[in-house]
């Protein structure tokens, strides 16, 4: 018995095959990634999307199949994925960051850099002055375990040892504390974004307490006579490392003073935008601190010459302060 | 460009649940934006998957590694694994599977830009460095009962701030949590939809097509003009439930069905199915034709039927 077909069944019939060729090319690359797709699927992927788009507008308005619409939905919704999905690969993705994201936005970020190390160095001098006239306050900056002997009590002969002594002995656990300092002061410096989202404040109290303990620890070697040496100890590895903390508390700033002052666009807006650009300062900062982490690990304990160790510090220093100028100024795209 | 969504949202045909993005060809697609269920169910994999990993890292280094190299060099390889696999987990596979890690897979999750746009490396490390004090942070604390370094009141105050980020998204209606803020991204739900056969044009009467003598039902106007949209698509979902309970439901229905259009005989049970695809047939082809003309009835109560 011939049934009259409704209209929408009938476009249904005529579109069903390619709404059906499209999930299966869909599926696949959900599952497998875009590359399990042979050339003539990759070449008739936007086609079909294309069409299954048209389709749902069309059964939008003429259909009230809820299956068929839901279908037509998820579909289209996935295709759209699938065809303006990331497509970036890995390596290139990485050079491109390194090339021009990471210092772009550290360049677009240089007013809070700034700001950051300020904080930063308030606490080093504050913690640095306390120190010289009274070493007692050393203990109110540093913790036990953090001094590790370290301390107002010990010899001055004891403390020149732990800055150049131990380079053989432990030449075993270098590897072993290169790591280690690595993952902990990355930690530190993703933390230190994160915690912008409370308007910066944490931010702030995180450098400058950093700040307070390098102060501390250099106002103690120094108060020996051991001025020149620490700094030589600390500045090997510690222009790379303290600049990266400096930029993750820039990245926190950021956070913090998009979320206080939104600007002319909305909070959220804002608060996405430069969260973007923040994020990708701490992710340079991650690398940073890895190299810092290998200087600290084995440079340090490979050259015990203070002049060399002046010559690395400053030379990375110098480096990092170029590349950021050099790759970063004009420009604020940061693609 | 980048704020472009915050300005768009919400659009037309939006419910509380969904979100419109327009797609470059001018056609918006609607997508669902996942529960905090789901999403807590696809963190809790993920984080148990991490757990699990760094402990599997851990057994294999003792027991492979140490074997071959020296303990110290042994926690190196620990150490920086077990952080790159920490940090790093959740933007490798958001960046290598386009949005998705594999507890969002497993529940069908997706996170996308707001905007539509492609989603960027940036978004990506951006809403998982947030994880750091959305969810590590906590974690530590419940595990070390606080050791921040601060006292009474900072405590309170940390415990306080930590359960602001924590509850974030319940308090917004796009169940937005602090990293989604800060990367600008929703996650949503992507299930794979089944297209199932038309109702209208299923071969219905394959086995009770015997039972009934009658060809097919008639209805006048007045009887397709008792139901709207909603009653329509709801008489769908009944009918495509072939469940064991299935042919009593129909039954029910159909029942009320009559009743409710005045149907001049009484429907048997058996004939049911029949009786109802007939009526979702010719009600579906009454709406979608009165839909073409700009009449869309949404649903029984939704406008007074015209006068026969």
């Amino acid at each position: 018995m011939a049934r009259l077909m409704l209209r929408s069944s009938q476009f249904r019939h005529e579109r069903e095959e390619s709404w059906k060729a499209l999930e299966e090319i869909v599926g696949r690359i959900e599952r497998r990634g875009i590359r399990s797709l042979s050339a003539n699927e990759a070449l008739h992927l936007p086609g079909l999307y294309r069409s299954v788009l048209s389709s749902l507008s069309v059964a939008r308005e003429i259909s009230l199949d809820r299956n068929l619409l839901e279908f037509l939905e998820s579909l289209s919704a996935r295709a759209y994925f699938c065809v303006y999905g990331v497509r970036s690969r890995f390596w290139q993705a990485l050079s491109a960051f390194f090339g021009r994201g990471f210092p772009a936005a550290v360049w677009g970020a240089r007013y809070h850099v700034l700001v950051a190390f300020l904080c930063l160095l308030a606490g080093a001098v504050t913690g640095y002055v306390l120190t010289i006239r009274n070493p007692e306050w050393f203990y109110a900056f540093v913790s036990e375990a953090m001094a590790s002997g370290r301390t107002p009590a010990s010899t001055t002969d004891a403390l020149r040892e732990t800055l150049y002594g131990g380079g053989q002995a432990a030449s075993d656990g270098l590897a072993a504390f290169a790591s280690f300092l690595f993952g902990h002061n990355a930690r530190i410096g993703m933390l230190a974004f994160a915690l912008g989202f409370a308007f910066g404040v944490p931010v702030i109290l995180l450098l400058f307490y950093n700040g307070a303990v390098l102060g501390a620890f250099t106002g103690l070697f120094a108060s020996r006579g051991l001025g020149v040496d620490i700094w030589a100890w600390l500045l090997i590895h510690g222009t790379t490392e303290l600049f990266a903390v400096v930029l993750c508390g820039a990245a926190g700033l950021m956070l913090g003073s998009a979320l206080a002052f939104p600007g002319r666009s909305t909070r959220l807006a804002n608060l996405a935008h430069s969260g973007r650009q923040a994020s990708r300062i701490v992710m340079g900062a991650v690398a940073m601190f890895f190299i810092a982490g290998l200087l600290e690990g084995f440079g340090r304990q490979m050259i015990t010459d203070p002049v060399y160790r002046y010559a690395v510090g400053g030379g990375a220093f110098v480096w990092w302060l170029l590349y950021f100028r050099l790759r970063g100024a004009g420009g604020t795209d940061g693609e | 460009m980048a704020s472009s969504a915050e300005t768009a949202a919400p659009g037309a045909g939006e419910t509380s649940g969904t979100r419109n993005l327009l797609t470059p060809e001018g056609v918006p697609v609607r997508v669902r934006l996942a529960d905090r269920g789901e999403r807590a169910a696809a963190l809790i994999i993920d984080l148990l998957i991490v757990f699990a990993s760094i402990i599997g890292l851990g057994l294999a280094c003792i027991f492979i590694l140490s074997g071959a190299i020296s303990g110290h060099a042994t926690l190196a390889v620990f150490l920086l694994i077990s952080f790159l696999i920490r940090s790093f987990y959740f933007i490798f596979f958001e960046l290598h599977w386009e949005g998705r890690t594999p507890g969002k897979r497993v529940l069908g999750l997706r996170v996308i830009d707001r905007s539509g746009a492609r989603l960027r490396a940036d978004a990506i490390f951006a809403r998982n460095l947030m994880r750091e004090v959305e969810v590590f942070i906590p974690v530590s604390l419940l595990l070390s009962a606080g050791t921040l370094g601060v006292g009474g009141w900072g405590k309170l105050l940390t415990i306080v701030w930590i359960s602001v980020l924590v509850l974030l998204p319940f308090f917004n209606r796009d169940r937005l949590r602090a990293g989604d803020i800060v990367g600008g991204t929703w996650v949503i739900s992507m299930p794979k939809n089944v297209l199932s056969q038309d109702i209208s044009d299923a071969p219905a009467r394959t086995d009770d097509a015997a039972a009934v003598t009658d060809a097919g039902h008639r209805f006048t106007l007045s009887q397709l003009d008792a139901y709207g949209i909603y009653e329509l698509q709801t008489l769908e979902t009944a009918l495509r439930n072939t469940g064991p309970s299935a042919e009593q439901l129909h039954a029910e229905i159909a029942a009320r069905v009559a009743a409710k259009i005045r149907w001049p005989d009484v429907v048997p049970p058996e004939a049911a199915r029949h009786f109802l695809t007939d009526y979702y047939t010719a009600l579906r082809s009454h709406l979608e034709a009165r839909a073409l003309f700009g009449e869309r009835r949404a649903d029984k109560h939704d406008g007074a039927p015209p006068e026969q």
